[in-house]
């Protein structure tokens, strides 16, 4: 589709992630492997609680401080680690390179101050806006207004928050995001809060600004649906582990791993037979995670070997990796 | 910055690696028992997490033991009366006397430890008073939410909370007869309005709840509504009030006995113990400082435990405790 | 237009609480032992006198009559006559609530600036020694009866420290400034008597602090757990995200939503200084209309107490509006929204 290079821009190597809680670590992120190319449009699909927004937001380093532990793991921008960065050069990460869209729009967006203060903000945080005059910053801001189809950038402007649909601000959160050139963009489930049509539109109009900047993408989404249309690539995540990993096409093709194929069954389909039987059970408790793969215990083709050691991510060929014993015959 | 931030992390990673090495991998199986005592531990943690809590608690412990027992503990248990020795009075803190005695020799300890006394009671029976009442008001009038009886309710509420607490106390006070009795009364006549406006909050946001909506539906009673589905919800936030409160009640019935309007004399209280020896500053200084701090650290001691209290009451943010 | 609907109720509300307040004043004023006018007139005075003054008074009248006798005379800016200072209350209060409110409004400046400072540090440094060190000191400000603080202070800066003149609004042999407001400092600078307005500014500020401390600490404590509450929000994560400078998230991003819950406790705490102003002023011989309504309540001076109660229900009524309108201006979701939920 679009001009994937051979250029890794984002590597994360068996990052590990504990919260703190009452009775101990929850261990959340158990060995994530993620890696994006430039201009690669990467999908994170998987149920809700499996850690796909926090694998993101520890990229940026904006995980709420002080209740969590990394034991383990590399995040490597552009081949250096952003866990082991300076409070500058993490700055610069933040200001130049990556730009983040958040869930819940209504929650990512001050409601105190206007959508003009704000969005001005960044503008003269970044890279590109620094140093210009307030005007052209201005200008900045109501182009990236006017980009994610916003009529009437002006009115907008001086607009609160609470004034806007969630359709528009989940807009401009977006416009928040591709204001300055920037060359990752990370957008966790953006719509999920909205109703169809107007996620519809909302992924449309990301994916069109994605392709007309040459960025890359990272896209956390629970749907298979949207992950197809969108993205290049596929990382199925199961309780704080990427279990696949494939080109988009492949994963629907060859389906390997007995959740990624629970996960499509579960999709309903008008064609078929009505709900399907989805997974039984539920994610782990990370408190007590299982000893060996985590999906284990939900699993059809769990063996003694799946409930005693953890499967390794391996490549099976034509960049198709999966993290299991018994992978789907194909 | 960055290398303290380092040094901050490696230790925490520290010590989160060494507490996980300790401990089972595997949830234990539990049967009710063990849940309920999993439970009690748990509230405990939430409880004793802030140090402070527990700091509250043992003094509150020892205040009401002190009230209970002050017959035995205090040395001179009839100094806590009309006794006068003027052999031993205005006495600087010695070994006869700890904190010193008053003008009428009285020895300042024993006079304090009675004091509690009556600090306790009146804590106690305003907010046996005032809790219901406020509560019972404020389920009604978020029960009947948007009725002529929740607008009586709720204004009569806000013309009590309209004027300076510590104002009304001191004005109901000064016009009936000066003692103890008069003042519990003029400071629950002002305190029930605030559990009414808390209770109000909490029922009219829970009444609109699905939970309540259904047993609407499915024909329950009022009095099961009201006290089976709302009031368990503002159960805690009153608790929580209560325990922060009992500080509160005593600090106002202080300053009432302070401008003489508490508990009368040869009776002790604290805030007439300030008041008397403040003419003696600050030569005498014992007089006034020694109750001055016994109050800061009753009061002090309520609020830690009320803390403490809410901590283990709160519901939210159970994920990162 | 929400806004103006929302207001205008706030005020029609306004006038309905100090209409009830009024009621409960009176209610209070006769319901008490013991008789009105020997009250009034001292046990010595004769019974043809006790009789006139029930006449004059409408006392064998019902209680709704006189009530509107009262509520009349108030409306026309008449409370009666004291019985403890033979004068018009009106006059007394005009005299005295002056010296109270310069109280009040240093206490409140000095309440607002210092809880926040203090709250910000400790949100800032939040679980360290400056943290710990602002919390203890706020749990001990907050555990003493104003009259504790008052009498410490008044023994440390009357006795023995003796750095900053602690009794009275004026040092002796200095004369009050032509007055104007009534706020001895302002009323000095209008007059241009520079050395007047710094001496009644030093005699202002220890009653005021004695005043502020336990509201203050109150309202930091309050002012570090909204921020730290709002730490963890999603929009200064994304402010973070962008590369805002972590000093202007806190100064600005943090703050001011952190501001609206901290304000209207703090409007609360500001309207009760009024209520604590009674002992502080009684300890520190401040003239104001506090200690009056104090050595009034203690002679029974029915009238007296009345007016200074009505009185402070009104200004605690027209703190609560504007405090209202400040939190409306920091948080548009009523600004723009209408009422509160």
């Amino acid at each position: 589709m679009s001009n994937i290079s051979k250029d890794v821009i984002l590597q994360i190597k068996n990052l590990k992630l504990w919260f703190k809680v009452y009775q101990g670590y929850s261990k959340v992120l158990d060995g994530v492997n993620l890696t994006v190319h430039q201009g690669e449009k990467v999908g994170i699909v998987g149920e809700a609680g499996c850690g796909k927004t926090t694998t993101v937001k520890s990229i940026l380093g904006i995980v709420p401080e002080g209740q969590y532990v990394i034991p383990e793991g590399e995040i490597l921008y552009k081949g250096k680690d952003v866990l082991k960065m300076s409070d500058r050069d993490l700055g610069q990460v933040r200001s130049k390179e990556i730009s983040m869209i958040y869930q819940e729009p209504s929650a990512a967006l001050n409601p105190v101050f206007t959508i003009g203060q704000q969005m001005m903000e960044v503008v003269k945080n970044s890279a590109q806006g620094k140093g210009k005059s307030k005007a052209e910053q201005k200008q900045m801001v109501l182009d990236a207004i006017r980009d994610v189809f916003i009529p009437d950038p002006e009115r907008i402007f001086t607009y609160y928050p609470i004034q806007l649909s969630g359709g528009m601000k989940q807009r401009i959160c977006i416009a928040m995001a591709i204001m300055t050139q920037r060359d990752l963009m990370i957008a966790d489930e953006p719509g999920t809060a909205l109703d169809v049509t107007i996620q519809d539109q909302v992924h449309k109009t990301l994916n069109r600004l994605v392709e007309e900047r040459n960025m890359s993408l990272i896209m956390i989404t629970h749907s298979l649906g949207v992950a197809r249309e969108i993205t290049d690539s596929i990382n199925v995540m199961y309780a704080g582990t990427v279990v696949e990993s494939a080109p988009t096409e492949e994963v629907f093709r060859h389906t390997l791993h007995p959740y990624t194929v629970g996960l499509m069954e579960a999709v309903p389909r008008l064609s078929g037979g009505g709900i399907q039987a989805g997974i039984y059970g539920s994610i782990p408790d990370y408190l007590y995670p299982p000893k060996g793969c985590r999906f284990a215990p939900r699993c059809p083709h769990a063996t003694e070997a799946c409930r005693e050691e953890k499967p390794l991510l391996k490549d099976v060929g034509g960049g198709h990796l999966v993290a299991c014993f018994h992978p789907k015959e194909v | 910055m960055t290398t303290m931030r380092a040094r901050k992390q490696a230790r925490e990673l520290q010590r989160a690696l060494s507490y996980e090495a300790k401990r089972p991998t595997v949830r234990v199986v539990s049967n009710p028992k063990e849940m309920r005592r999993e439970n009690a531990k748990k509230a405990w943690h939430r409880f004793s997490r802030n140090k402070l809590s527990v700091v509250g608690l043992a003094i509150v412990i020892l205040v009401i033991l002190a009230a209970v027992f002050a017959q035995y503990i205090a040395p001179y248990p009839e100094h806590a009366g009309a006794y006068t020795d003027f052999a031993n009075s205005t006495k600087a803190p010695c070994a006869q006397f700890l904190l010193g005695t008053d003008n009428m020799g009285r020895d300042i300890l024993s006079r304090i430890i009675f004091s509690f006394q009556g600090a306790l009671k009146m804590a106690i029976l305003v907010l046996v008073i005032a809790v219901p009442v406020g509560t019972c008001l404020g389920l009604l009038a978020g029960y009947m939410n948007g009725t002529w009886v929740d607008t009586l309710i709720m204004r009569i509420a806000d013309i009590f909370l309209s004027v300076p607490a510590l104002l009304l106390a001191l004005a109901v006070a000064s016009i009936l007869e000066p003692n103890l009795t008069n003042s519990m009364l003029a400071i629950t006549i002002m305190w029930w309005p605030w559990y009414t406006r808390l209770v109000y909050g909490v029922a009219t946001s829970c009444k609109n709840e699905y939970y309540v909506v259904s047993a609407q539906l499915t024909g329950a009673s009022k009095g099961h509504i009201i006290f089976k589905e709302i009031l368990p919800n503002c159960l805690s936030p009153i608790l929580t009030k209560m325990s922060l409160d009992v500080g509160w009640v005593i600090l106002m019935g202080a300053t009432l006995s302070y401008v003489g309007l508490g508990e009368q004399p040869p009776i002790p209280s604290l805030g007439q113990m300030v008041s008397d020896g403040a003419r003696y500053m600050p030569d005498q200084w014992w007089m006034t400082i020694f109750p001055c701090l016994a109050i800061i650290i009753i009061i002090m001691g309520f609020n830690f435990m009320g803390d403490g209290i809410g901590d283990m009451l709160s519901k939210g943010d159970s994920k990162y405790e | 237009m929400n806004f103006k609907r929302y207001l205008l109720r706030r005020l029609v509300l306004a006038v309905v609480v100090m209409f009830g307040l009024s009621i409960v004043i009176f209610a209070i004023s006769r319901i008490m032992p013991g008789d009105v006018a020997t009250m009034a007139l001292g046990s010595t005075a004769t019974e043809e006198a006790k009789e006139s003054y029930r006449v004059a008074n409408h006392l064998y009248d019902s209680y709704p009559q006189q009530y509107l006798y009262w509520i009349g005379g108030v409306l026309q800016g008449d409370f009666g006559t004291s019985t403890s200072t033979n004068r018009p209350v009106s006059t007394d209060v005009a005299e005295f609530l002056p010296a109270t409110l310069e109280l009040v409004v240093m206490a409140a400046v000095i309440l607002i600036i210092l809880s926040i400072i203090l709250g910000v540090l400790a949100a800032k440094y939040r679980d360290t020694v400056v943290d710990g060190i602002i919390r203890v000191l706020s749990y001990i400000g907050v555990a003493m009866p104003s009259f504790v603080i008052a009498t410490l202070l008044l023994l440390l800066f009357g006795h023995l420290w003796q750095v900053i003149p602690v009794l009275g609004r004026l040092s002796y042999g200095v004369t009050a400034p032509p007055d104007v407001t009534g706020f001895y400092t302002i009323d000095a600078l209008l007059a241009g008597q520079f050395s007047t307005f710094w001496d009644a500014f030093l005699h202002l500020l220890v009653p005021a602090f004695a005043l502020a401390l336990g509201g203050l600490c109150q309202e930091a404590r309050i002012v570090r757990n909204s921020m730290t509450e709002n730490g963890s929000k999603d929009y200064l994560s994304a402010m973070r995200g962008y590369g805002v400078p972590e000093g202007k998230i806190l100064r600005k991003y943090q703050l001011k939503p952190s501001l609206i819950p901290a304000v209207s406790c703090m409007g609360m705490d500001i309207a009760s200084l009024m209520g604590n102003a009674f002992l502080v002023e009684t300890i520190f011989n401040w003239p104001g209309i506090s200690r009056y309504g104090l050595s009034c309540m203690l002679g029974k001076d029915l009238n007296a107490i009345s007016a200074v109660l009505l009185v402070f229900g009104a200004i605690f009524v027209v703190v609560n509006i504007v405090v209202d309108l400040i939190v409306a201006c920091l948080d548009p979701r009523i600004r723009l929204g209408g009422a509160k939920s």
